[in-house]
């Protein structure tokens, strides 16, 4: 009885909790123009979505998403992959300098990191558009991937490294070779999660975007929402993110299980 | 040239380049925040900024308004899910492993999507949108939020401690109040942390499920920045920092979770 209970709560929450989302892939298989109305069974939408004909504008945001989601995750991935192995050499002290630094673009709320940013380009004089975008997102991404590339070096034995420098091997060979195998998991982590990051990010970059024109699909849905009516192409546009980002997620958290059976 | 290949030898300048970067982008953005909010109209340092929020009337009422809202987000969602943590983490109402994942997945789909499901879910069931909606709303976009670090710090609870409880001949309520309540504490000062700080610092969230009519002290800040009043919103976005660090301050307790890098 205990446990129906407890179950049948849980259900609740997951169906509310659900229900939102259930509707807009519900009815991205309807042409009516509001949402709501059931005009019977069509995927109008989709093929016209897949056919570019919902607008320029939208197209270009969905090109753009993609490209700054893109450049971003491997511009972050490197970066804070290296940075995660001199963060591991470093001293105690200067290590704990370095991750509380690491930890604040995690811990600031997105309006923060877009205006202070923002702040940053009107100090220099410089224009906003595609680089500032993509420099604000690789600040908030790279801390995740040190954090998914930082477990992969603790577990790891540091002496292979120190062993393959002795053997004659470069240090940039010696990276190729002994620590990027072992990283590589933590990695591929920290570059998807940049991905579905980067991709979610709506405060950030509008912020950073300046009036260039340049527009994601949050600030387009953003601008969209503002004049009233949603173009009705966002609807089988959300359905397939949700569906895309949820095997993204399962994919990692497979990942994750995967390693964690192993270490059993 | 060797001197570069000698300097880069020594892994804990490895993470130069980012240090570098972050410096550039997360740290000088935050104390340009701290330098604009100090300056007046002619540029000249002054209060002028923090004397106009104290005395403009709308501003004060959307700061504290913003805050109630916030305060009631994030006890609904410690009502709701605490509860909810509870049956997932106990082994004995047996859920899914799976049940946890269904929860934090919502947490990854783009916050506007979210809210205009959100919006669509009450026209489609004819609710007024207004302050119901914008609460729902907030519990709904954040209460992941809360379920999740509660239910990982009860998941990481020592079993044998409430073993040991039962047998000392405590009953189901005793055990519950004097052991998993104060054991489980971290977890809902995390959860605090991370619902109240997204609410308070959203923006278009609360103009969507309301129609424009409720705005909060995050959409003051966008449209004073919007409106070229960069010093006056670089003060009020001190302001919502101080608020930050303060709430953060408050659930610094679990920070070892960081290092071990637990995402997912």
């Amino acid at each position: 009885m205990k446990k129906f209970f407890a179950q049948a709560y849980l259900w609740l929450i997951l169906a509310v909790l659900y229900a939102p989302i259930l509707i807009i892939v519900v009815f991205s298989f309807t042409e009516a123009k509001v949402l709501g109305t059931w005009s019977g069974f069509s995927t109008k939408l989709y093929t016209s979505l897949f056919a570019g004909n919902a607008g320029q504008a939208l197209n270009d945001a969905i090109f753009n998403t993609l490209f700054i989601a893109l450049v971003a995750a491997v511009i972050s991935t490197i970066l804070g992959t290296i940075a995660a192995i001199g963060i591991y050499n470093m001293r105690q002290k200067e290590r704990r300098v370095v991750n509380f630094v690491n930890s604040i673009p995690m811990i600031n709320p997105d309006i923060i990191t877009g205006i202070s940013i923002f702040l940053l380009f009107v100090f220099l004089g410089l224009s906003r558009g595609m680089m500032s975008i993509i420099c604000a997102h690789i600040a908030f991404c790279t801390p995740y991937v040190v954090l998914s590339v930082m477990p992969r070096l603790m577990k790891m034995n540091p002496n292979i490294y120190e062993a393959a420098l002795d053997l004659g091997a470069t240090p940039f060979y010696a990276l190729r070779k002994v620590l990027m195998p072992e990283l590589w998991p933590g990695m591929i982590s920290g570059f998807i999660l940049s991905i579905t990051l980067s991709i979610d990010d709506f405060a950030v970059t509008l912020f950073t975007k300046g009036s260039s024109g340049i527009d994601t699909l949050s600030t387009f849905i953003y601008a969209d929402a503002r004049k009233g009516g949603l173009t009705p192409e966002l609807r089988p546009l959300s359905s397939i993110i949700f569906i895309s980002i949820l095997t993204l997620l399962l994919i990692i958290n497979y990942r994750a299980n995967k390693k964690v059976n192993n270490n059993k | 040239m060797k001197k570069i290949l000698k300097f880069m030898g020594k892994r804990s300048n490895w993470a130069l380049p980012y240090i570098i970067f972050m410096a550039i982008f997360v740290v000088a953005p935050l104390l340009l925040v701290g330098y604009y909010s100090f300056l007046d109209n002619e540029g000249a340092l002054s209060l002028y900024n923090f004397e106009k929020f104290c005395t403009s009337y709308d501003t004060i009422n959307t700061f504290i308004y913003s805050i109630g809202i916030a305060m009631m987000t994030t006890l609904i969602c410690i009502l709701i899910g605490y509860p909810a943590a509870y049956f997932m983490a106990n082994s004995e109402y047996g859920t899914p492993k799976v049940m946890a994942m269904l929860f934090i997945l919502p947490m990854w789909i783009n916050i506007l999507l979210r809210t205009l499901s959100t919006v669509a879910l009450f026209d489609f069931m004819k609710l007024p949108l207004g302050e119901g909606a914008l609460i729902f709303g907030m519990v709904y976009n954040f209460l992941p939020f809360m379920i999740y670090p509660i239910y990982n710090t009860m998941q990481k609870m020592d079993k044998s401690l409430i073993e040991a409880a039962q047998d000392l001949g405590a009953n189901r309520r005793r055990v519950f109040r004097d052991v998993i309540m104060p054991l489980s504490m971290p977890g809902v000062y995390s959860g605090v942390v991370m619902v109240f700080m997204p609410t308070i610092s959203t923006f278009a969230v609360s103009e969507l499920l309301t129609m424009n009519k409720i705005k909060l002290f995050g959409t003051t800040i966008q449209e004073n920045i919007n409106a070229g009043m960069l010093n006056y919103g670089a003060a009020l976005s001190l302001i919502m920092l101080i608020i930050i660090g303060l709430t953060s301050f408050f659930g610094s307790d679990d920070d070892e979770s960081n290092e071990t890098g637990g995402l997912l």
